[in-house]
């Protein structure tokens, strides 16, 4: 299980935190900065896996990071998730960050908070990853900003109208069609290396 | 890098412009401009309290906006966002809780969606305000709108209050048939979600998990994987059915039947496979059947992982994970160990810090395995990451033996020099303090590494550790020499410390030091006392010693005061501290200075090396008996005990008081006067008499007992004494009770309380001063059960558990050879043999006082039957036969007499189990049944040759059980047995530690004519309920003995109509469980039962309307919690 995912950058400042087990206001923020100490001693040539301190609950628990130039993406879990998963799992995040925000920077996260946790939640749910293709997240978030968008134009117009667009689903992709050769192959992100 | 920095610096000014403008462009851009402008002002700030100012600032204007009712839902989003970033920041803004709540139920969807991501970031499960959200997730639920249903199914599974989980379940059950695959996804992982915080509300959905599983969009499957890996985990064997789906599955992921869209870097859904691994290693473990599903394909996926990605990566090391997890196949182990190999050897840091890990995992298995990777592993301890350190200190860790110890504790120790986070100190010198204890080479090593463990662990470490030394120094090896030179190296070690100038030292490391001065000083030859006593008197007087350290210094002059020549330097020290501000050191110092003024007395009191040893406690505090007597004939009340008082609080029909326990002070009190069982049971401790008293400490006070000086210096023992404080009530009513009964009835009195608790060494020394002979054998039995407890003590356990074995089984031998005279003659007939042996040990027993029969109506001659009716299971462990032969002969001849009679008599006097076939095959049977004698279970097994042959080398054997002795009745290996004859063998078992379920298992094995050998397994299956005996006691001593336990469990439980009355009840738990009904008073009942050997259980029971009030006491702390259990079950079954 996933505990926290915690973005901050060079200098601590937080961007993004989330958290998947309770934990009080103050012990989040004392996470935030213990993680930020561990993780920004680390050099550039060492693993990017780092044992959670006492706050976050023991041993058990792991800090799985990656540095994208002015940011640090961090995920602590349990043992029950594989390290090298949760690393190509932090990859696809940003690249779908990338993909929505077209060349994604820091400020993009700090003026869109809201839709950076709207794309995590599609990613991850509870704590628990719900989807890992990027494709999909992408299409789940366009279609969603799509209906939100028609729904704030509409705002001023008949009820009516509303209700018929509340009840228009949401268009489907069908999964199980061979798209073809979509599969991902962006190795580095240019806004961040 | 400096794209970054450029493009961010690019965008600012346009955002601001944006902002100032504020223009008609829209009203979003004014929206993000004031998120803007706060994030402008925040990065313009140069300190953390300009910050703080800024944003308490921007706090109280956010304040004013959501309350002012003008806001529209819009500004309200707004306002969120902001609120949102401020939290994130670490300042508080819950007075916005309430208006995400209110966001989330009235706005639109781009507001809904906001309002959802406040509550779900700002909000905990257990918060109040989360309730007021329980509608709109219902409302949302239900709602046609996908993104709505979405939005809420997100929500419940990151905070959803437990309670008002049923409100939303039917809902989200409804949805896992919803026709979008990403509604079914979020139904499951929030039925996932449910399922953690409240698991038996989801029991009855089980099946529709598995219809998620096999759900035709792989996202829900995949999904649905998550609660499986968490059932699996929790209880593998329910789940074994399923292995073959998800070895399906996984075979068509990684056969690439999966549609190209889920593949990542041109690898089939890795995270799947990842998961569908860790499934299977769960399941295959430890079962070879089911492991035997899934080689092929591992051996697939170990073939298909081309190492060509990160990711790949990923999959093979849980591949190889699971291949050590399961039952081994060679083939697979070999492959596995060659990706090991891969990982260890790669470049690629990450990969190798896994490879490490996987080592560390397998290393147990295989240990050539680090064999080969020697060379790797040695450089990875000189890596420069200290993560690639730390794991690779795991593996050796691992590998650790008498060998290289001081090689990897040396690379440890220079680790932990070097770390600065809590968590590795504490977990490193765990290691090295349980390593050192276990492998230590010489006494000089072990104590300077315990000495760097201390002043590195210092304050941090866990305190058993320091404890553990302790005793370990205290208690001593098997060696007294090698004893007493760990001990002055100790003492030498840390003189010479205290010598250095300028250094400190930890507290705990302080705290050892001057326990172990004031304990072993006494060893060094050149020192006197005098110059410890000082430097302890510089310690003390230096100010950054804790409070806490300083009352063990004291103690440890206090020690030391007795020994030393010319207290000048104590003298001083009293001075100083007597009028110390410390209230505590002052109490100290008093202390010490009555002590001193009476040299002979604390001599007495404070003898050297007796920390082992256990001093007597007068419980019943007899002295005060005076006091009490005195303040009683004023007409003050009796004293009552807290629970007693509580429980008439809370009785309101008490204004009569019949309490079964609770007596009346008055008329118990008489009788206590009068005779010399009773005593008053209001204030079972006043009560005792000064006469009682005196005698108790008479019998009872040993040579060397010692009277520790406080808390501090008793620390090592702590537990065992605050065990003893709770144990020793009966110990002064029961030897009242047997005061004017012959010495010896005294004397097994007291071993019979004293085997009830076992674990308890101090009581068990006492037992070895009563019985001379005894004494050295049964003590060194107890060390070796308390050392299987404390694993640290390996050293010591092991020789001494051995010592213990070896006793044991030559009393078992002694014991089958004295059975085996009786035994011959009456072979055939097992119930007669059981039974003569039985009645006769009574008998021997009860003729040396009195005919039982004939005084039965007294309570005090009860007593002393059921005691010497007991006697029997006390001595079963010890065989009593051989520690007092005189009783022994007696009991031989007895025996002779009895046996006429007994023949005779042929009757079952002890309840017994219906006969049951344990196992058969074509040439024999088996079958079993269980006697419950009173101080033992007996198995009877009966083995019948079938055929018309004879059996030849025929042998009947059980396994030795930790839980339980087994002990064997005569003439169990026969070498032939005759044709179409029925054999029976007897054996009795014996607990040794209390366990609700076991089985005796065991195999017989026979030649058959043609010299063709057969082996038969069984297994019998035993439980608790077999060991609980009545115990016929009398409603006085029920009301002693309720008084004097600890252990204390309460539960109501319904009852049928045709159950209601008390009696009937009573029946039922009488004949079910084995409980002897002692009393009945009114609506309430007193029941008894004993669980062999010896730990009694009292039962209280109270009927009101339907419900039964059940109140359990007993010494043991488990055993009331079992014993209702078996209550629930019977009266639900009846």
């Amino acid at each position: 299980m996933i505990k926290a995912i915690l973005i901050f950058n060079n200098h601590g400042k937080p961007r993004l935190s989330k958290f998947y087990q309770k934990f009080s206001e103050d012990t989040q923020q004392q996470i935030i900065r213990e993680t930020f100490h561990l993780v920004s001693k680390r050099d550039e040539n060492v693993c990017n896996f780092l044992e959670g301190g006492l706050l976050i609950g023991g041993s058990d628990n792991r800090l799985i990071y990656r540095h994208y130039a002015t940011l640090y993406f961090v995920f602590c879990v349990d043992s029950s998730e594989s390290e090298l998963g949760i690393l190509d799992l932090i990859q696809v995040f940003v690249e779908t960050l990338d993909k929505c925000f077209e060349n994604v920077c820091e400020l993009d996260l700090i003026f869109h908070v809201d839709k950076v946790h709207n794309i995590l939640a599609e990613m991850v749910m509870g704590g628990m990853v719900l989807e890992t293709n990027m494709n999909e997240i992408v299409t789940q978030i366009d279609a969603q900003n799509k209906l939100e968008k028609s729904e704030a134009g509409l705002a001023g117009a008949p009820a009516r109208a509303v209700s018929a667009v509340k009840n228009m689903n949401l268009p489907e992709i069908p999964r199980n069609i061979n798209i073809g050769d979509i599969s991902i192959k962006v190795p580095n992100l240019p806004s961040f290396k | 890098m400096s794209d970054i920095v450029e493009k961010t610096l690019t965008a600012l000014p346009g955002l601001f412009l944006q902002n100032q403008s504020g223009g008609p462009a829209a009203a979003k851009a004014s929206f993000s401009s004031r998120l803007g402008s706060l994030i402008r002002g925040i990065t313009a700030l140069t300190s953390k309290h300009e910050e703080e100012k800024l944003i308490q600032q921007e706090l109280s204007s956010l304040k004013a906006t959501v309350s002012a009712p003008a806001t529209t839902l819009k500004m309200m989003k707004e306002c969120m966002v902001r609120l949102i970033y401020c939290e994130m920041l670490g300042y508080d803004a819950s007075f916005g809780y309430i208006h995400a709540i209110k966001l989330a139920q009235q706005g639109n969807l781009l507001e809904k969606r906001v309002g959802y991501l406040a509550v779900s970031l700002f909000l905990h499960e257990s918060h109040e305000l989360l309730l007021l959200l329980v509608n709109t997730v219902v409302k949302d639920l239900q709602s046609t709108n996908l993104v709505e249903v979405c939005m809420a199914l997100t929500v419940v599974s990151q905070i959803f209050p437990q309670e008002m989980i049923p409100a939303v379940l039917p809902l989200i059950e409804d949805k896992l048939q919803h026709s979008k695959e990403i509604i079914r996804r979020k139904a499951v992982l929030a039925l996932y979600k449910f399922h953690l915080i409240a698991p038996n509300q989801v029991q009855h959905i089980h099946i529709k998990f598995r219809k998620a599983l096999c759900d035709r969009d792989v996202g829900v499957m995949a999904a649905s994987l998550h609660i499986y890996l968490r059932m699996i985990k929790e209880n593998s064997s329910g789940y074994k059915d399923l292995t073959g789906s998800f070895v399906t599955i996984l075979k068509q992921v990684v056969g690439g039947k999966l549609p190209v869209d889920f593949n990542y870097h041109s690898v089939p859904a890795p995270w799947l496979q990842i998961q569908l691994l860790r499934i299977l290693g769960l399941l295959g473990k430890d079962d070879q059947r089911t492991s035997e599903l899934m080689y092929d394909v591992l051996d697939e996926s170990l073939r298909r992982a081309e190492l060509n990605h990160n990711v790949t990566y990923a999959i093979l090391f849980e591949c190889v994970h699971t291949v050590y997890s399961i039952y081994p196949k060679s083939e697979l182990l070999e492959k596995a160990a060659k990706c090991i190999g891969k990982f260890v050897l790669s470049p690629k840091i990450n990969l190798k810090y896994l490879g490490l890990k996987a080592l560390t995992y397998v290393i147990q298995q295989d240990p050539s395995l680090a064999l080969q990777h020697q060379m790797t592993i040695i450089e990875c301890l000189d890596h420069s990451d200290p993560m690639i350190k730390r794991e690779t200190l795991e593996l050796l860790y691992r590998i650790t033996n008498a060998q290289n110890i001081t090689v990897i504790i040396q690379k440890m120790l220079e680790y932990l020099h070097q770390s600065k986070e809590e968590y590795v100190i504490v977990n490193l010198v765990g290691k090295i303090a349980e390593l050192a204890e276990k492998y230590a080479p010489d006494n000089a090593w072990f104590i300077q590494t315990m000495n760097a463990v201390f002043s590195v662990g210092g304050d941090v470490m866990h305190p058993d550790i320091p404890n553990n030394f302790l005793r370990l120094l205290a208690e001593g090896f098997d060696d007294e020499t090698e004893d007493q030179q760990l001990r002055l190296y100790a003492v030498q070690s840390y003189l010479t410390l205290l010598d250095v100038e300028n250094v400190f030292y930890p507290q705990r490391f302080l705290q050892v030091m001057s326990w172990v001065l004031g304990e072993y000083s006494y060893l060094l030859d050149k020192e006197t006392p005098e110059k410890v006593i000082i430097k302890l008197y510089k310690l003390l007087m230096n100010d950054s010693v804790s409070s806490e350290t300083k009352a063990w210094l004291i103690a440890a002059v206090t020690k030391l005061t007795p020994q030393a020549h010319s207290p000048n330097i104590v003298e001083r020290l009293i001075q100083e501290f007597t009028i110390s501000l410390d209230t505590l050191m002052r109490q100290h110092a008093f202390e010490l200075k009555n002590l001193h003024q009476n040299v002979g007395l604390m001599k007495s009191l404070l003898p050297v090396d007796k920390s082992c040893e256990d001093m007597v406690v007068d419980a019943s505090l007899s002295f005060l008996d005076g006091f009490v007597a005195e303040g009683l004939s004023q007409g003050a009340a009796p004293y009552k005990p807290h629970h007693q008082r509580q429980e008439e609080k809370l009785s309101q029909e008490k204004v009569l008081n019949f309490e079964p326990y609770g007596l009346s002070f008055s008329s118990s009190g008489f009788t206590g006067r009068q005779s010399p069982a009773g005593i008053s049971l209001g204030s079972d401790i006043s009560g005792n008499s000064a006469e009682t008293g005196l005698k108790e400490t008479n019998s009872l006070k040993l040579e060397g007992i010692k009277k520790l000086w406080g808390k501090e210096g008793y620390l090592p023992k702590k537990e065992s004494k605050t065990g003893d404080e709770s144990e020793a009530p009966p110990v002064p009513q029961e030897s009242v009770i047997m005061e004017n009964v012959d010495q010896a009835i005294i004397k097994q009195d007291h071993s019979q309380i004293l085997t009830q608790s076992k674990e308890e060494k101090e009581k068990q020394l006492l037992a070895s001063s009563l019985f001379v002979g005894l004494g050295s054998e049964s003590t060194i039995n107890l060390l070796g059960k308390a050392d299987t407890v404390s694993h640290k003590f390996r050293r010591k356990a092991k020789v001494k558990g051995k010592k213990s074995e070896e006793t044991t089984s030559t009393h078992n031998m002694a014991c089958s050879s004295f059975s085996s005279l009786s035994g011959v003659a009456y072979e055939e007939d097992y119930y007669l043999n059981t039974l003569q042996d039985k009645e006769l040990k009574k008998f021997s027993l009860n003729s040396e006082l009195l005919d039982p029969e004939s005084l039965t109506e007294l309570p005090l001659v009860k007593k002393l039957s059921d005691c010497s009716l007991s006697k029997p299971s006390l001595f079963a462990d010890n065989n009593m036969e051989i520690f007092h032969p005189p009783q022994s002969t007696a009991a031989l001849v007895a025996k002779e007499i009895s046996l006429a009679s007994s023949l005779l008599e042929e009757t079952t006097e002890y309840i017994h189990s219906n006969l049951m076939e344990v196992c058969s095959n074509e040439t024999i049977s088996m079958f079993s049944y269980k006697i419950w004698e009173d101080d033992c279970l007996l198995m009877v097994l009966s083995i019948t040759n079938k055929t018309d042959s004879e059996l030849k080398s025929a042998n009947l054997e059980i396994f030795p059980a930790e839980d339980f002795k087994v002990t064997e009745k005569p003439g169990c290996c026969l070498p032939i047995m005759e044709a179409e004859s029925t054999e029976n063998f007897q054996y009795s078992v014996q607990m040794e530690k209390p366990f609700t379920e076991g089985n005796l298992s065991g195999f017989i094995n026979y030649e058959m004519v043609d010299a063709h050998s057969v082996q038969l397994e069984f297994s019998i299956d035993l439980s608790l309920l077999d060991f609980i005996r009545p115990l016929k006691i009398s409603t006085e001593d029920f009301g002693k003995l309720w008084l004097s336990f600890a252990s204390d469990v309460k539960q109501n439980i319904k009852i049928s109509d045709s159950q209601a009355a008390l009696p009937s009840a009573l029946k039922i738990l009488q004949q079910k469980l084995r409980l002897h009904v002692i009393d009945i008073i009114g609506n309430e009942g007193l029941l008894a039962c004993q669980l062999l050997p010896s730990i009694p259980c009292l039962l209280h029971c109270r009927v009101h309307a339907d419900v039964l009030a059940l109140w359990f006491r007993s010494s043991c702390s488990s055993l009331p919690d079992y014993l209702l259990y078996q209550c629930q079950k019977v009266m639900e079954e009846s």
